[in-house]
């Protein structure tokens, strides 16, 4: 069988030492980094970012890139689940439930069962991926410029409508990234855009610099204005063991939260966040006693995170074949890719098979890795749990200034991370979901270039987008999509969908 | 009208006029036709877009049925000390070297927490530095001077 040659070609790919060493620093570095309170997963990776850029193997920089996400994913859960502060939106529900535990004197098995959950989902993720991505690109290779187009203006609706906030703010912050895109020079003509004769700027932006300002800076300056207030569960985490009656009770739900997560990471925007919230909803729902959800259920825990991971996971699936980031963090691998000159798309599987089936494989030795690893090492994890915000702060922005330094070994970078931090404060304070800027900075450059082919093609004539079958269908979903979710019905059930998580 | 939803209200002010902004730079490219379009077009008509999605918001922020919300307090004081310890580690790293630069971005950022104390800082000041010397320098090889370029030349 083909699948088998082929993982047996990823397995051969990332069980090199070399390989291994990286998966393993990556996965140990996301969590110790992860694990912190109030740096989530986004601002993990753009941290670590630069590092992977120093690694001359591509296969071996994204490997490391993997290990550092699903790092980052698992230490949010950690300090979800010890410290009732969730390091992103996707681990909001694990708090809900995962917390009580916590108080409830079972901090142990909430973190056991999360940890094996995410594992197993890790594992069908993995072989998911390996099925689907290769007859998925080879549809990708009937794509012509203007298919391409359509599809990266699906894909940005379709993130805007599945992520949660205001869908008017959260297109217009996709257009912004768009615009940010835009700065430095045009591959057609060579003219430099918006570089106002700075030459670092012709360059363009260092996507890992913004992302550092919006989510790691203005985080912080958000986190200092609120005062401290946590209550860590450290003194005994005790029995890491579920009970037999514990584990039972999770079986069912971990696989229902694959199952779901697997499906909603393929979609744009949604990911982990609509899967873990998702999957709540449903293991509340079709409880025999739905009233101790939110006191300390084993199912809320176990469900979500599984789901979480699972669609983590499947949410590299259209990064790789299409070469369409659906959410942030995606967006932050593509730049890692690009780094190493690999144009994500459904040319990587045949040009580096290695990398793309290395990558894959590593994505299941890494969850094994984070089974391994976290375990035995939680204790260490609740110690750094218990450093004062005030002691780390300063060491963050340590690691974000010379990140944003080693890019290009050039300080420019980190001045560039200071507008962004204003920025992304601002957004803060105006309620603006700053992830869809980070999708339209990746793509804006490709997005435009495609426009132009397309348009070169037809010779100017704009009905080559609607009169293309595979674009014209592209284009009819986004637009259903943008009535549907403007409708006044739906509109409000939407608010309703999301509004649990703000509470 | 009364303004219902102040962020939405200035958010959408915001997109408004980065959008002008980016529609009156983009004029110094040149436009093109669609069939050839040059670097003017595209950024053009984001520009345009952004500024209409910035007035469709501003105008539901009055909008009946929109919840009420108020803009927080701006912390300046945060807000100015982070933002400003890292311009200084910026400015001072390739003259001054990696001590200087990091002494000066620790201690100006740890004077922005409530519980600021300069006991603690030196203490995490000592051992930063002591981490980033192994790490940083010697681990990750980074190419900036460790010491002030006026010590070492």
């Amino acid at each position: 069988m083909e699948l088998i040659t082929n993982l047996g070609l990823g397995f051969a790919t990332a069980l090199t030492l070399t390989n291994l060493f990286y998966c393993f620093i990556g996965v140990l570095l996301g969590t110790l980094i992860g694990v912190l309170p109030g740096i989530g997963p986004l601002a993990t990776i753009a941290m670590l970012l630069p590092i992977t850029y120093k690694l001359t193997d591509p296969t071996t920089a994204l490997i490391m890139l993997a290990g550092i996400y699903y790092g980052a994913q698992y230490g949010g859960s950690t300090t979800a689940i010890l410290v009732n502060l969730p390091g992103e939106i996707s681990s909001v529900v694990t708090t809900l439930d995962g917390y009580q535990m916590a108080r409830n004197g079972r901090p142990g098995p909430a973190l056991a069962i999360a940890a094996l959950g995410s594992f197993f989902a890790g594992t069908v993720a993995t072989l998911l991926i390996a099925a689907f991505a290769p007859p998925l690109a080879e549809v990708a290779f009937k794509f012509g410029p203007a298919e391409y187009f359509s599809l990266m203006v699906l894909g940005l609706i379709a993130a805007v409508v599945l992520a949660h906030g205001s869908i008017l703010k959260a297109l217009a912050m996709v257009v912004l990234g768009l615009l940010i895109g835009m700065v430095g020079t045009d591959v057609n003509s060579g003219v430099a855009r918006f570089s106002f004769d700075i030459p670092e700027l012709t360059d363009g932006i260092e996507l890992a610099a913004v992302a550092m300002g919006i989510f790691g800076f203005g985080e912080i300056i958000a986190n200092l204005e609120q005062r401290e207030n946590r209550e860590v569960f450290t003194k005994k985490v005790g029995r890491l063991l579920p009970s037999v009656a514990e584990f039972k009770a999770s079986i069912a739900p971990i696989i229902r939260g694959t199952a779901l997560g697997s499906f909603l990471g393929i979609l744009p925007g949604g990911g982990a966040v609509l899967s873990s919230f998702t999957s709540y909803a449903i293991e509340k729902k079709i409880s025999k006693t739905p009233e101790r959800f939110g006191k300390g259920a084993i199912e809320g825990v176990a469900g979500p995170e599984s789901a979480n991971n699972a669609g983590a996971q499947t949410s590299f699936i259209p990064m790789l074949t299409l070469g369409i980031p659906t959410n942030a963090v995606m967006a932050l691998m593509v730049a890692g890719m690009m780094i190493h000159n690999i144009q994500p798309g459904p040319q990587v599987m045949t040009s580096n098979p290695d990398l793309f089936w290395g990558l894959i494989a590593s994505m299941w030795i890494g969850n094994l890795m984070l089974v391994i690893l976290n375990l035995p090492l939680i204790g260490i994890w609740i110690r750094l749990l218990t450093v004062p915000y005030r002691i780390l702060y300063p060491a963050i922005l340590l690691f974000c200034c010379v990140g944003a330094y080693s890019i290009n070994n050039n300080v420019f970078d980190v001045f560039v991370t200071i507008p962004f931090a204003i920025l992304g404060y601002v957004f803060r304070k105006l309620d603006c979901e700053p992830a869809p800027l980070l999708l339209g900075l990746v793509l804006g450059e490709l997005m435009e270039e495609y426009l132009r082919r397309a348009m070169t093609i037809s010779r100017g004539d704009w009905s080559v987008f609607v009169t293309r079958p595979l674009s014209a269908t592209l284009l009819a979903i986004a637009v259903v999509l943008l009535v549907i979710v403007f409708m006044p019905a739906i509109a409000k059930k939407r608010e309703e969908a999301f509004a649990e998580e703000e509470t | 009208m009364r303004i219902r939803n102040h962020r939405d209200f200035w958010s959408g002010i915001m997109f408004l006029v980065l959008g002008v902004l980016f529609v009156i730079f983009s004029q110094a490219y040149q436009l093109g036709t669609p069939a050839r379009m040059g670097p003017g077009f595209f950024p053009t008509t984001l520009g345009a877009l952004m500024a209409l999605l910035g007035l469709a918001i501003t105008w539901q922020s009055a909008a009946p049925g929109n919840r009420e919300g108020r803009v927080e307090k701006v912390g300046w004081r945060e807000l100015f000390l982070i933002l400003f310890s890292v311009g200084v580690f910026a400015a001072a790293l390739p003259y001054l070297g990696m001590v200087i630069a990091i002494t000066l971005l620790i201690a100006i950022s740890a004077v922005a927490s409530h519980e600021f104390s300069w006991k603690e800082t030196a203490i995490s000041i000592v051992v930063l530095l002591v981490m980033s010397e192994l790490v940083f320098v010697k681990g990750l090889e980074l190419q900036f001077p460790v010491w002030p370029k006026f010590l070492t030349q």
